[in-house]
């Protein structure tokens, strides 16, 4: 018999009945809970009489609609009425059934996707769920972690159990080393540019090579958070000492013999030798440049040192009519070398990019160097209060803002604009978050996806330029 | 839940592949703690010409005179039809409430995103995979047949066309059940509760690390 997959592997071990019919139910050990996804969930569950199953697997945390400016104000200074509710919706929500939140003004507040593994509540093995499709990230630690909706949400609030039909296997292999000034962010770009945005849909994708061997923890990060771009509601990479030593000593990690036990059992979980995969793409990340979104589609990227594409050499009928208008709507000229995509604002943050690496790498581009006058705004907004303050013992804060970046406080922000943070109509971001839909930094925004370090490069030339020179 | 068994309606063309849910119902709108209510603001950005906000009375708003469901010929319509990937990007379930309260029973495409399609059925929503040259064929008839409207048949399977013509459709047994029955999902997860319990009893034992949130 073939081996295991590590979806296999994490499948087997939470699989608390196959039904007959193909769905199976699967045990959750924990859900991560925000303020946009939740409330009509805590609704269904009083409206039904029933009570949280497993009170002790969940946390909570708002985070879509905080503001990242005068948070000394807390709930209080939420100028929107319908984000205040919804805020104040989770608190009261988690104060009823007694599920642990951290609060508005907590010091641990943050995306939710930054705050379990920042405090351990993400640990290798684990299924994981949340309301959001970046749940995904979080199978940087080897666990298989799903994205629901919100009758899922109150689903595994009420069994702790998810109805699932197991997924195909997908290995996307990188390897090579990746060269100077290429990041995580480009890698998982890169593959997304290659699979399109369906190419994962129906699989649990495994990344894995070389170059994510040597990647850091914050890097399989961010990788596995696009999975969903790239179709896939799971994303997983094996677990190896890189996600141990990561682990360890963090608020809700295991300690003493049971920190053994786990260790032990940790080991175990990668894709046997002989594991069959129902679907591999593989990438040289030796090829890999810097990457730029130019579309309205995560898949829409080119190289840094390309060019906007020319809908006219596109045979396909429905790709050439999405390339054309997705132009028009990116106000965009067919063949435009992405250099010259001159931009108002930048934003550093998201759960894709807003850890405490992601800041150092765009510090070091910044550092010394002044926002190009053009642009309207630059701004970078830390994944949670501790990053926040862990940066700022690093004096990155010092950097950014003498360099004349924005300095604000953790948040989904402009990722998806519930807050106050948004673009203007026609105004181009070059943002390291993971979405470039129509509209989604804002009503007629322009979002160009890059990593850290090409989005601060940006902000001092004022235009997309090739990080690369910068960093020699 | 809803139950679903047969659906006659007014199909609607959105020609237009891999919509994403921020174009379903735009971030905006999320911010409601209630399931209800997102009908008019469907599509917002593609069917009125200004920016849309929360509590606002959207008949006033000029509409897109281009956009589909704008047409008076698809007025009242009740089956989407549409092309690949649909439904990509967050897992938002406001997406199937918008799609909905708007009177959508039916949605057909080639592909669908994963989160979205699941997300449907909970909802007493059908959304049906059909191959992408029936789903041309679809297509070219709703767009020169006025008035053209499919029949679901959630029991059998089954599309049928005005013309009789019939097209077989796959669902997993489970949903289909569910959907059918206009079962609730954890009324039937419950029945297991002893199985669940078997479960995490062992678990506490072999992963007890998984238990009680230290900190
Ligand atoms: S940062 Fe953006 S993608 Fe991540 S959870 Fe927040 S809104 Fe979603």
């Amino acid at each position: 018999m073939a081996g295991k997959t590590l979806y296999d592997k994490l499948w087997d071990d939470h699989l608390v009945k196959q039904r007959e019919d193909g769905s199976a139910l699967i045990y959750i050990d924990r859900q991560l809970l925000h303020e946009v996804t939740s409330p009509q969930a805590f609704e269904g569950l009083r409206l039904a009489n029933r009570k949280p199953w497993r009170i002790d697997a969940n946390l909570a945390t708002p985070d879509h609609n905080v503001p990242t400016t005068d948070r000394a104000k807390g709930i209080e200074g939420i100028v929107d009425p319908v984000s205040r509710i919804q805020v104040e919706t989770l608190g009261k929500n988690c104060d009823e059934f007694g599920i642990l939140e951290f609060k508005i003004m907590d010091k641990r507040q943050g995306i939710v996707h930054v705050i379990g593994p920042e405090q351990g509540a993400t640990l290798p093995g684990m299924t994981i769920v949340c309301g959001d499709s970046h749940t995904s990230t979080h199978g940087a630690f080897g666990c298989l972690a799903h994205g629901i909706g919100t009758s899922e949400v109150e689903h595994v609030l009420a069994t702790q159990c998810l109805v699932q039909q197991k997924m195909k296997n997908m290995l996307v292999k990188v390897d090579g080393k990746l060269g100077k000034g290429v990041t995580a962010k480009d890698v998982v770009l890169a593959i997304i540019g290659k699979i399109g945005t369906a190419g994962g849909t129906g699989h649990a994708i495994e990344f894995g090579g070389e170059v994510l061997q040597n990647m850091s923890m914050e890097g399989r990060m961010t990788v596995c958070n696009m999975a969903i771009e790239a179709g896939a509601r799971v994303g997983m990479v094996a677990v190896d000492g890189t996600t141990i030593d990561y682990v360890k000593g963090r608020p809700f990690s295991p300690t003493g013999e049971n920190w053994d036990a786990a260790v032990k059992y940790w080991r175990t979980l990668h894709s046997d030798l002989d594991a069959v995969f129902d679907k591999v793409v593989e990438l040289d990340g030796s090829e890999i440049k810097p990457q730029v979104s130019w579309g309205t589609s995560p898949e829409m990227v080119a190289d840094v040192t390309g060019n906007v594409p020319d809908p006219a050499k596109e045979e396909d009928p429905i790709k050439r009519e999405g390339i054309e208008r997705a132009l028009k709507y990116m106000g965009l000229q067919a063949n435009q070398a992405i250099t010259d995509i001159k931009l108002d604002r930048v934003f550093i943050g998201s759960c894709t990019n807003s850890r405490i690496e992601d800041l150092r790498e765009a510090a070091v581009v910044v550092k010394g160097r002044k926002v190009a006058d053009s642009l309207k705004q630059a701004m970078v907004v830390p994944g949670s209060g501790l990053v926040k303050a862990q940066a700022e013992e690093e004096g990155l804060d010092r950097i950014f803002l003498e360099a004349g970046l924005e300095w604000r406080d953790p948040g989904c922000s402009m990722c998806l604009a519930m807050n106050a943070d948004k673009l203007g109509q026609g105004e181009h971001c070059a943002s390291t978050s993971n979405r470039n839909f129509e509209g989604r930094q804002g009503f007629g925004g322009r979002t160009h996806l890059v990593s850290p370090a090409m989005a601060a490069a940006a902000a001092i030339a004022g235009h997309f330029v090739d990080v690369r020179e910068l960093l020699n | 839940m809803r139950a679903f068994t047969q659906h006659q309606g007014l199909v609607a063309p959105m020609d237009r592949s891999n919509v994403d849910t921020d174009m379903i119902i735009p971030k905006q709108f999320l911010k409601s703690i209630k399931r209800t209510g997102f009908g008019p603001n469907l599509f917002d950005e593609l069917r009125y010409l200004d920016e849309g906000k929360p509590d606002q009375d959207s008949s006033q708003r000029p509409l897109n005179p281009d956009f589909v469901l704008n047409q008076p010929r698809y007025k009242g319509a009740s089956v989407l039809l549409a092309r690949s990937n649909f439904g990509c990007g967050s897992s938002r379930e406001h997406a199937p409430w918008a799609l909905d309260d708007y009177g959508f029973r039916v949605i057909i495409a080639p592909s669908f995103a994963d989160i979205f399609y699941n997300n449907c059925f909970k909802n007493g929503l059908l959304p049906i995979v059909l191959e992408e040259k029936v789903v041309d064929k679809l297509f070219d008839e709703a767009e020169v047949l006025e008035g053209y409207q499919l029949t679901v048949d959630l029991e059998a399977k089954t599309v049928i066309t005005p013309s009789g013509e019939s097209f077989s459709f796959d669902v997993d047994d489970f949903r289909r059940h569910c959907l059918l029955n206009g079962l609730d999902d954890i009324g039937v997860t419950l029945e297991d509760a002893e199985l669940i319990k078997s479960y995490e009893d062992q678990r506490r034992k072999t992963a007890p690390w998984l238990f009680g949130a230290s900190q």
